[in-house]
């Protein structure tokens, strides 16, 4: 099988099959942690980043979806992030619609996209479902550079208003944005964590570990890849159309490629099929294009050793060494 | 080494002279630029030299300004560049920021500067936007924009013959307003456009739209594209014998820097516009020397002429209203006349639009050629109200008609 | 019909002409990935910086050391491939025995790597590399002025594809080859070597990305970044083309160069989105790829 998070190589996975109560308790701690940084994170670091950062975290989130418990890598997860950030822009500056409205209708249209694309990708598997997603979302690319009326072409969508929350609260200073994003973002994992440990998620986890014994047991394994796949772009469009209402800008960045490569690096140095794994991936990633963009170029050579030593040396990541050195589950 | 040097001895100047003073005004600039894409080279570190240099020839610490340089890296996206400049005003401190290339991360900036009421001085970035309908009162765009390239190359060159036009435009939408614009001028003198192709974007074989633009017939191939476009569809119309044929290649975004990396077999015969050359008088020349030794060689951009210059201009500003707010020091850089060895004299328009001459230049033969950066042949001059948009026909709501 | 959109058959046909040219570089490129594919199951995302590694160490020659272009056609495949080599053994050989995604995401991080490393050296602008006064100059055909040196691509670049084409489908190492493809632990036991395959087959098809890379560097733009764009292209050429022969992969790569460059006369937008669309098509009806063996 080729199914990355499958390999004996990722223990992290195969702890995570066992399930005990000890492992519940500290996800619920780690939950009420993560909500008091959250509270606290605005007063100390600065609001912006700190939303930049989420926004980050929910993205890979999404991804881990499909690629730690769905087994399947995607080389595109950038359109469905861009075109979600596009249509949430688009909408809240052209069609003066409240930020919660924009971002909804922005995480449907990548729910919608997520639909077509996976549809088609998932008729393949392991580099060919790759190069299909990288491709597919090289199309959505062509398309956002090449109608300049809905994208704004390479200038994008600027200056986009951040609105009122249901039309009363007004979310121009960080610090009020941020209540919404942080809540955006822990509902989201919240989700994801229920996903995941849902009779639905065991059963994709079953059909990764070994799809054609799952498809003997009677499930239908193309739906239920397809359902993942579908939920990983909507909660993928989630971040990318809250990103676009932080930022008050949706460009031709967050449909690159190279977004689509961030976010598998982002997920791969948190620890890959790992629950806590990418929020610490996108936090390592994000500071690191942060404070080292004075460096420039270098700033890529630097997320390439990355790469290159994670897949080496480290193919569990920060959080999966973490669950192996405590066993237990992350 | 020699940096570090006249940084050290700047720093001890400040350090002796700021006791003796009595009010220090400290101001920092913000240098946001590509140092890693395809502007690096045009922009990049060589724009934070030109702002050293601005800051060393300004004497500022003998007049009792203290000037700090931070710079960073946009990677040519808005929403890096954005992150970057929203802590520089929110964090750090930065006054203002400078340079800027690539349009959508200089309207980006220009539209946080405006809600931080800070200060951005544009050298970079080429959209008229940024005076047009999305100027603001904290932004000046000061070395050229695509209004004035297309006055530049699209007038010039109908006046001298090249009555006949054929676009290659890049498939997006700076591609797109570089041929409006141009179009626009060669009509209005009198010239005609053949035809057009839109190319993709980005793209490496251009030879199929140069066949296109060879059947046209056309006497001039206008380039709207910029960068590795460029760079490629120049090569492959001299390997394909368009101006041997006797049509003429104009760039309407053409850099020293993509000459430079074209080399002089391939560039020849390229029609362009630019504000600033190295080679055209002592000053410039003095002035590109001194540059030069800073950055391993190189000679500077137009873009990196314009931060040095823009810097000046803001620091003078500062001088004579004795503070930083930026609404004081903005409203005096547009009262004062500008003027400074590189760009000569010239002003600044209530939308933030800088005024000088711009050039029309041809690239040498390499026979031509005396050495290395010896690369245009002056054909025409511009005057800055020739060149740039007439306020009357401005969008920018701060323009009252 | 003989005037299409106002296009004389004539011109058509000089279009048709490009479209095999740059169908070449496709072929040469997909080739390569091919037959690292073959043998070690790695998608090589770093074939778009060994293609521009190619381009820069026949700038080197020439910069530093004077050798002229037609020696570096040979020099810089051999170093680059010497590169190659040297990848393979002190880093894709640890993950060998991982799930294959893994060599994807490591030679993407290389790819990040080199080009990182060469941006800083060079910049991004790109550097001047003149066409051999050889092959400088043209033919007139009646139809088009057809450059020497695009002459020169087409005729190099089917030699090397056939010539790789009858190495690896008639030769005795090539007959090894298919064998460790097929079953690298039998081909093992029957005292071939494989690992010291594997490393020269990676080699080779490095080496293959870096002649395409001295071809191109006459006529496009030498810079750090002219192998990341087309990388992705060309994976979709060998989507469609499905992998599964090295004729697959050199048909379809000039076949789509032929589609592309008949789609930039007549509908030029669309010219680099059309082998994306044809990519879903074919996906839709042959899910393995025009010459692929169904999964």
């Amino acid at each position: 099988m080729t199914n990355l998070a499958s390999t004996t190589d990722t223990p992290a996975a195969a702890v995570l099959t066992e399930t005990d109560d000890g492992a519940a308790r500290l996800h619920r701690n780690l939950f009420i942690a993560i909500a008091a940084v959250l509270v606290v994170a605005p007063f100390v670091a600065y609001p912006v980043f700190v939303m930049k950062v989420l926004c980050f975290a929910l993205f890979a989130l999404a991804f881990n979806l499909l690629l730690g418990y769905g087994g399947l890598l995607s080389f595109g997860h950038a359109a469905y992030f861009g075109m979600a950030s596009y249509v949430s822009a688009y909408t809240a500056k052209n069609w003066g619609l409240t930020p919660e409205l924009a971002i909804l209708l922005g995480t449907a249209v990548a729910a919608v996209l997520g639909t077509v694309f996976g549809a088609l990708a998932i008729r393949r598997q392991g580099i060919y479902f790759a190069m299909i997603t990288l491709a597919l979302a090289q199309m959505v690319f062509f398309f956002s550079l090449q109608t300049p009326r809905f994208t704004g072409g390479e200038d994008g969508i600027q200056a986009v208003p951040r609105g009122k929350l249901f039309g009363l609260v007004s979310l121009a200073d960080d610090r009020v944005l941020y209540w919404l994003v942080a809540a955006i973002f822990m509902g989201g994992l919240l989700l994801i964590y229920r996903i995941i440990h849902s009779p639905f998620g065991q059963v994709c986890k079953a059909i990764r570990d070994n799809e054609p014994r799952a498809i003997s047991l009677g499930y239908r394994a193309n739906q239920y890849k397809l359902m993942v796949f579908v939920l990983s772009a909507t909660l993928a469009g989630l971040a990318g159309a809250t990103k676009a209402i932080v930022f008050q800008l949706a460009s031709l960045t967050d449909v690159y490629w190279t977004m689509s490569g961030e976010v598998v690096l982002m997920t791969l140095v948190g620890g890959l099929g790992t629950v806590f794994g990418p929020i610490v991936g996108a936090i390592v990633i994000v500071a690191m294009q942060n404070y080292l963009a004075t460096l420039g170029a270098w700033v890529t050579v630097v997320q390439g050793v990355v790469f290159v030593v994670c897949v080496l040396l480290f193919r569990e990541g920060i959080v999966g060494v973490i669950a192996k050195a405590i066993k237990k589950p992350l | 080494m020699k940096l570090k040097a006249i940084l050290a001895t700047t720093a001890l100047a400040a350090l002796m002279a700021s006791p003796a003073l009595a009010q220090q005004i400290s101001v920092k600039a913000g240098v946001l630029n590509d140092r890693s894409g395809l502007y690096a080279d045009l922009s990049g570190e060589g724009s934070v030299i030109a702002a050293r240099m601005a800051v060393e020839d300004f004497k500022a610490a003998e007049k009792g300004i203290k000037v700090e340089i931070v710079s960073a890296d946009h990677q040519n996206k808005p929403d890096v560049g954005s992150t970057i400049a929203r802590q520089w005003y929110d964090q750090d401190g930065v006054d203002l920021i400078l340079d800027v290339p690539t349009s959508s991360v200089a309207l980006a900036v220009s539209q946080i500067t405006k809600e931080k009421n800070k200060i951005l001085i544009n050298s970079g970035a080429g959209t008229s936007d940024l005076t047009g309908k999305a100027c603001s009162p904290n932004t000046i765009h000061w070395t050229y924009d695509t209004y004035a390239l297309a006055q530049g190359t699209g007038g010039a060159m109908v006046k001298a013959g090249g009555d006949t036009w054929f676009f290659m435009t890049a498939d997006y939408a700076f591609g797109h307003a570089l041929e409006r614009d141009t179009s626009a001028v060669v009509t209005k003198a009198g010239g005609k456009v053949l035809g057009t192709v839109r190319t993709p974007f980005p793209g490496t074989d251009f030879s199929s739209f140069l066949l296109q633009a060879q059947a046209s017939k056309a006497k001039v191939i206008g380039l709207a594209n910029a960068g590795g476009d460029l760079i490629n569809s120049v090569k492959q119309a001299s390997e394909f014998g368009i101006t041997q044929g006797g049509q003429k290649l104009a760039g309407l975004l053409t850099f020293i820097s993509d000459v430079h990396a074209l080399g002089l077999q391939a560039a020849q015969g390229l029609v362009l516009t630019e504000s600033f050359y190295w080679d055209r008088d002592d000053q410039t020349r003095a002035w590109s020397e001194r540059f030069a030794k800073l950055n391993g060689g190189k000679k500077p951009s137009m873009v990196q002429a314009g931060v040095y210059s823009g810097l000046l201009h803001y620091l003078k500003a500062v001088e004579a209203t004795k503070g930083k707010d930026a609404a004081t020091v903005m409203a005096k850089m547009k009262e004062m006349p500008t003027e400074d060895p590189i760009f000569g004299k010239g002003s600044i328009r209530i939308n933030g639009r800088k005024l000088h001459d711009m050039y029309l230049y041809e690239v040498k033969k390499p026979s031509e050629s005396k050495g290395p950066w010896d690369y245009y042949k002056q054909i025409a001059v511009l005057s800055g109200e020739q060149a740039f948009q007439p306020l009357s026909e401005s969008e920018c709501p701060l323009v009252k008609k | 019909m003989f005037e299409l959109l106002g296009i004389p058959p004539q011109a058509l046909f000089g279009q048709v002409l490009l479209g095999l040219i740059n169908g070449s570089f496709y072929a040469i490129l997909s080739l390569g990935l091919a037959v690292i594919f073959g043998l070690l199951n790695i998608i090589n995302f770093t074939h778009g910086a060994q293609y521009m590694m190619g381009a820069f160490v026949a700038w080197m020659c020439l910069n530093y050391l004077g050798i002229n272009y037609w020696v570096a056609l040979v020099l810089a495949p051999i170093i680059v491939g010497a590169t190659g080599i040297a990848i393979e053994r002190l880093l894709l050989k640890r993950i060998a025995h991982l799930d294959h995604l893994y060599g994807l995401l490591l030679t993407f991080g290389l790819a990040l790597i080199i080009q990182g490393l060469f941006r800083n050296q060079y910049g991004s602008s790109g550097l001047p590399y003149a066409i051999p006064p050889q092959l400088a100059g043209g033919q007139n055909l009646g139809f088009m002025f057809l450059p020497n040196y695009r002459a020169w691509v087409i005729v190099a670049s089917l030699v090397v594809c056939l010539g790789t084409w009858f190495l690896i489908e008639k030769t005795k190492l090539g007959a090894y080859l298919r064998a460790a493809t097929e079953n690298p632990t039998l081909t093992q036991a029957f005292g071939i070597n494989v690992p010291l395959l594997v490393t020269l087959t990676y080699g080779f098809g490095v080496a293959l990305a870096a002649f395409a890379g001295v071809l191109a560097a006459p006529i496009y733009s030498v810079n750090p970044n002219m192998g990341g764009d087309l990388i992705i292209v060309v994976f979709a050429v060998v989507v469609i083309g499905g992998m599964g022969s090295i004729m697959g992969a050199i048909v379809t790569g000039f076949s789509l160069g032929l589609i592309e460059g008949l789609t930039k006369v007549f509908y030029p937008e669309a010219a680099a989105t059309v082998i994306f669309i044809i990519m879903v098509l074919v996906l839709l009806v042959k899910p393995a790829g025009l010459f692929g063996r169904p999964a």
